[in-house]
């Protein structure tokens, strides 16, 4: 019996309405006045939302659900249960790894806490290229403040563990300022296994906050169902056809879901949103959908150093530096925040290039290993556009190419990386590339970096913030959904995830898709039911 | 035949072509396939060459716990295939069916013999030649040799100790 307490499966026990789509024997059809696609960021703030306000609501998530007795801080078992694909979905060309959730909850369940407001300079750069003149930080600020409040985000009173703090060392002896990382957390352990689903219910994820308000609230709850396509007549969706997925979550059963609704918000995370819209055949007469595809490409960099740096230990990430997001204008060379990620076996040991001898050394080393990352801000400059989405027989693949100008930023953000490093104190520093070695001193590393061929597949590019796709702007030129993320052509149709983004955030986007869908919500609860929102508040 | 390595070096178009012939190692199409992963007796045979070259010198020098050691590494590189998409599951089975193919493993791997009698510093010389080599699908096949042996090894708790990781908090665990 566990220490815990498990508000899900309390709820389950309650009499919450949540249906396994595995365990479906026959074919249904059901009725609601909104369904929502996705239970991440967007679907569980919209879930909540719409419910508090009165309004029928069926949420459709392709994950299982998977509460606080099920997250055993154990990789092998995490990444398959969460994550799309066990954590190592790819791009087109297999050179970029992308972290997604797959889970109730989505990515949620699964991130690291990390929570900053969409920076302004971001916001000012959506109000001059997409017209998006109600997205101002003044705007916005009573809807990131609410959705704070709900989720207990705020200062992290902990002091960082060694990896982050070896960031705002390094950094420091460089002048480089750092800050603290603010974090959606109540009560945490200071554990460190985020990444493998909260074991103790502190990180306010959807998976405990949102979406157990909903099905409070009368909400529906479909597991293990994936969105296939929209039926659309005229300007119209009818209703969303589904498919129960096998209880591994890979294979589909057979059984079919039909849901019919007033409105259809997606929800499904900037892959798989514009992915069904597309296999949907969704009106996109500029092109535009599934265009402008963001990941804040991220490389990593790993120094030793002589005393333990313990990086699986802690709150993940407490410490950051948007320096280097400053140094130039936001269109101007490639810009990157500065992070430090967990550091646990399955995923550090893959990461790590070579093999053999080599890479064992390194894992020798593991308690003494220091890592960073470089998110760069996509989406801002001509040459880095982002990606797109194509249907390869109905699956969603994501092209993502890297140009010089992209490959210019990893080159000076794997030099920083460095510096910061040996400036904290380390013996050595490698870039995460197949060709890099350790090297021993700032100035070897500099010659290093300098000479390294970056390409994908030789550079590790990971990306954890898929962003993009469905882009927003008031112009149909521009967008394919509206600022009030109204998908342009389709009259009940809402876009409420991280799709929405007409260029990356520039910080993870958690709190961005809270604050903006919060707003979106609201707006749509009003239309619908004719009455002010509801307001969701702190249990 | 034996192929000098040399060739195998400029290999270039013809390995793309035998790479075509062998059967799509790397599918971009994600097929519709009901099918899972299998770890036959061929793909064992392979993993079995690669994985004490891959993993190096943590593995145990003993015969029998080396036996017992290589055995559940294959166990958990099956394992996590078998937590992958359809699509993926296909492709690495690919992978394997062309390795254990004769005419791959000796042009596109360069390895000399059987699986089972591979000489470990030629299938050190394979991996490090697909790990940089101008093809990306080898790239891609290396790195996911790579990843699955490398990732399933170290997450086992057996391996923990180590490398000095202590793992989660027991307390939580029951």
């Amino acid at each position: 019996m566990s220490v815990i307490s498990d508000p899900v499966q309390a709820g389950i026990a309650a009499g919450w309405r949540v249906t396994d789509g595995a365990q479906l024997q026959a074919d249904q059809t059901l009725e609601a006045d909104v369904v929502i696609v996705g239970s991440g960021a967007g679907g569980g703030v919209t879930a909540e939302i719409l419910a508090l306000s009165g309004l029928k609501v069926i949420i459709v998530e392709e994950g299982a659900l998977k509460s606080s007795r099920d997250f055993k801080m154990r990789e092998a078992e995490a990444y398959p249960a969460l994550y799309q694909e066990s954590a190592a979905r790819k791009t087109k060309d297999k050179g970029i790894t992308i972290l997604q959730g797959r889970t109730v909850g989505g990515s949620t369940t699964i991130n690291w806490t990390s929570s900053f407001r969409t920076p302004d300079i971001t916001l000012r750069y959506w109000n001059q290229h997409f017209g998006l003149k109600d997205y101002t930080p003044e705007s916005l600020a009573p809807w990131f403040g609410m959705m704070e409040e709900r989720l207990s985000i705020s200062d992290w009173p902990t002091p960082p563990n060694e990896n982050n703090d070896l960031l705002r060392r390094g950094a420091s002896k460089l002048n480089i300022p750092t800050g603290l990382i603010r974090r959606n957390v109540n009560g945490c352990w200071n554990l460190g296994y985020c990444g493998m689903g909260c074991p103790t219910n502190a990180k306010q994820s959807m998976l405990v906050t949102t979406i157990p308000s909903a099905l409070q609230h009368g909400a529906s709850l479909l597991t293990r169902v994936r969105a296939d396509r929209l039926t659309i007549k005229n300007d119209r969706v009818t209703t969303l056809e589904c498919v129960a997925l096998t209880p591994d979550g890979l294979g589909t059963t057979g059984r079919r879901i039909t849901l019919r609704a007033r409105h259809f918000v997606l929800a499904g995370g900037a892959i798989n949103t514009p992915a069904l819209l597309m296999r949907s055949t969704a009106p996109d007469p500029h092109g535009l959908l599934g265009k402008r595809t963001f990941l804040h490409p991220t490389v990593i960099s790993a120094g030793i150093f002589a005393q333990r740096v313990d990086g699986y230990a802690g709150a993940p990430q407490s410490v950051y530096s948007d320096h280097f997001l400053h140094n130039d204008r936001i269109d101007g060379p490639m810009g990157y925040k500065l992070e430090a990620p967990p550091l646990h076996p399955l995923l550090f040991s893959t990461t790590m290039p070579g093999f053999g001898a080599q890479h064992a050394a390194v894992m020798r080393q593991f308690p003494h290993v220091h890592a960073l990352l470089a998110l760069l801000r996509d989406g801002f400059h001509a040459d880095a556009p982002g990606g797109s989405v194509a249907l390869v027989h109905g699956a969603p693949v994501l092209d993502y190419p890297f140009s010089p100008f992209i490959w210019d930023g990893v080159r000076r953000a794997l030099l920083s990386m460095a510096e910061i490093q040996f400036a904290a104190g380390a013996q050595s520093v490698t870039p995460v590339h197949e060709r890099a070695e350790a090297y021993s001193s700032w100035t070897q590393a500099q010659a290093g970096i300098n000479a390294l061929p970056l390409k994908l597949l030789q550079t590790r590019v990971v990306s954890a913030h898929v962003m993009g796709g469905c882009g927003m702007s008031d112009d149909e030129r521009l967008g394919v959904t509206s600022s009030g993320g109204r998908y342009h052509g389709l009259a009940n149709v809402s876009v409420h995830d991280g799709s929405l983004f007409p260029t990356a955030i520039g910080a993870n986007p958690q709190l961005s898709i809270y604050g903006i869908v919060a707003r979106l919500a609201s707006g749509l609860a009003q239309q619908m039911t004719g009455q002010p929102a509801a307001r969701p508040t702190r249990a | 035949m034996q192929v000098p390595r040399r060739s195998f070096l400029k290999i270039g178009v013809a390995g793309a072509c035998t790479l075509a012939a062998g059967g799509a190692l790397y599918r971009l199409a994600h097929a519709p396939s009901a099918s899972r992963f299998a770890l036959d007796g061929k793909a064992l045979t392979v993993l079995n060459a690669v994985i004490p070259v891959m993993l190096g010198p943590v593995l145990p020098v003993a015969a029998e716990a080396r036996a017992l050691a290589l055995s559940g590494a294959s166990a958990r590189v099956r394992d996590a295939v078998l937590g992958l998409p359809l699509a993926t599951q296909k492709e690495v089975q690919d992978l394997f069916g062309l390795l254990a193919l004769g005419p791959a493993r000796r042009l596109l791997a360069g390895v000399r013999g059987d699986w089972e009698q591979a000489d470990p510093a030629n299938v050190a010389a394979f991996l490090h030649s697909w790990r940089t080599h101008s093809l990306q699908t080898l790239q891609v096949a290396y790195q996911a040799l790579h990843d699955l042996i490398i990732g399933a090894w170290y997450a086992d708790p057996a391996t923990w100790e180590s490398i000095g990781y202590p793992g989660p908090v027991r307390e939580l665990l029951a």
